[in-house]
């Protein structure tokens, strides 16, 4: 399977934290003007089918849709970016793969904080609702029963 | 024979004028916005998303605001947009097993490793209305605990264990789509699952109730019922590895199920599966008791006649789309075909008019 052997782990772990971005979030960190591209695939709505398993854990099957948009440019120094993101933002998977080909970069170190910023608003998002759920766990106490004598 | 007539346009234009002023209604009170709907009506958003078969909060508040709260004519608007977007892949099948739960809790296991984790639900409210939401808005924050970090297991998991039910093993089989193919019978299980997951609400949930009250019984217990957040991973063609493409709030449960045995299989529980889009709980559980109740043959037992053990009788009516589709077409023009029945019913009452006639000569 090629999914498990990702020429970079680094790579995927951030295009993935660009696809879970929020749009208005990523614009605001990364915003216009982007540097020079040619557009190999300009953003391109589409859906991808979601799979679940059967149990959990058994045999695959077809769960629904969800909205994806993906986009493919090269930089003008010929490195080229990808981006599938969640959901119809253009600008968002504009903004992914740009962001993908200059990771691939000398430009690499000034986007990590960027990266870094996102990943950790992320955290805090589901630490948050976490904590939520975590206060709603039950504890229980058994009653005094009489019947034992 | 169809007969083209040309007419109506002005009275059609006017119609869809008068029903855009409608859905508006009282100007003097503000219009409801988009994200208002995603936010504030999410359980009737997650829905549309699951009937709809697409995942996109936003295109499900917009349709019900379009369908005037109508939900079955938003899962239709949502599924003829669908049609529209081309297909970039499909996913790795989601690991439920490492879900973000916002609830996880279970009917059979008091101390599940992981806690019973209520989360935002209905249950244990009192179903009085709260005058208070008439009024003002505003909401204290939830209180929060320390969690406990990384993913929970499956419950059903300790139970396979000791061997006590059965297990969902590894398969990678690809899944048929309903969506390419016309549902075919026999359907597998997994074409099944695919049907009842974007099936109506409604339907699912009756369906699930006549098993309860003896159609079809499977005595089912609720195993577990988990709601949160999983990330969608997909094989990315250009790249030649997988990323996550985003994440999905799904709801996913498990019935423990009686069981005696058969020839081939110790007596032992039976599981039935639900996973739904959204936090969508009540179709989640009425879809793994009908899932169960469909692997009668599976499993050995008796065919009983019930509605819920009928696989024809399940799939090809838990669409709602086709249902209103089909139901509502009889109220448009069917001049031509109900001249041809006036004109058979004349033709029959005036033969038997001759043949009292006849008869009253004779």
């Amino acid at each position: 399977m090629p999914s498990s052997h990702p020429q970079d782990p680094d790579r995927k772990s951030w295009m993935s934290l660009l696809a879970r971005a929020p749009a208005d979030r990523l614009a605001s960190l990364f915003p216009d003007p982007l540097p020079d591209h040619t557009l190999l695939r300009a953003p391109e709505i589409g859906s991808v089918m979601v799979q679940g398993r059967i149990g959990g854990t058994g045999a695959p099957f077809n769960l629904g849709e969800m909205t994806v948009t993906r986009c493919s440019l090269r930089l003008t120094d010929g490195t080229v970016g990808h981006a599938y993101v969640q959901g119809r933002d253009r600008t968002h998977a504009l903004r992914a793969a740009t962001m993908d080909a200059l990771m691939q970069t000398d430009a690499a170190p000034a986007l990590r904080p960027t990266l870094d910023t996102l990943a950790a608003e992320e955290t805090a998002r589901r630490t948050t609702r976490a904590a939520k759920a975590a206060a709603t766990k039950v504890d229980f106490f058994t009653m005094v029963r009489g019947e034992d004598k | 024979m169809y007969v083209a007539v040309k007419g109506g346009e002005r009275a059609i234009d006017n119609a869809h004028a008068f029903l855009a002023e409608e859905r508006r209604g009282d100007p003097a009170i503000a219009v409801l916005t988009v994200p208002q709907i995603r936010e504030q009506l999410r359980l009737a958003v997650n829905r549309v998303m699951a009937e709809g078969s697409l995942y996109d909060p936003d295109l499900a508040a917009l349709a019900i605001k379009q369908a005037r709260g109508d939900l079955i004519e938003a899962v239709f608007l949502i599924r003829a947009y669908r049609t529209t977007l081309p297909r970039h892949g499909f996913s790795s099948p989601v690991e439920t097993a490492q879900m973000h739960m916002t609830r996880r809790i279970s009917a059979t296991f008091k101390d599940a490793p992981g806690g019973q984790i209520l989360g935002p639900t209905f249950d244990y409210t009192h179903r009085l209305l709260d005058f208070r939401l008439a009024a003002d808005g505003d909401v204290p924050p939830a209180p929060t605990a320390p969690a406990t970090q990384g993913p929970v297991p499956h419950i059903t998991g300790f139970l396979n264990r000791d061997g006590l039910i059965e297990t969902a093993d590894r398969d990678d089989t690809p899944p048929p789509d309903l969506t390419r193919e016309p549902i075919e019978l026999p359907a597998d299980r997994a074409l099944r699952l695919q049907a009842i997951t974007r099936g109506d609400e409604g339907f699912i949930l009756s369906l699930a109730y006549s098993t309860q009250r003896g159609y079809g019984r499977t005595h089912a217990f609720v195993g577990e019922l988990r709601i949160g957040m999983v990330e969608v991973e997909m094989d990315i063609p250009e790249l030649g590895f997988a990323i996550c493409i985003g994440e999905v709030e799904l709801t996913e449960c498990e019935t423990v199920n009686q069981f005696k045995g058969s020839k081939t299989e110790p007596p032992q529980f039976t599981r039935g599966y639900g996973l739904t889009f959204g936090q969508t709980e009540r179709k989640a559980i009425a879809m793994s008791l009908v899932d169960r109740a469909l692997r009668w043959k599976e499993l050995g037992e008796d065919f009983t006649g019930a509605p819920a053990q009928d696989e024809e009788f399940v799939l090809m009516h838990a669409d709602n789309v086709q249902a209103t589709g089909f139901l509502e077409h009889i109220k448009l023009p069917h001049y031509v075909d109900f001249q041809s029945e006036l004109e058979l019913i004349r033709k029959l009452r005036a033969e038997a008019a001759a043949a009292s006639q006849k008869e009253a000569a004779e």
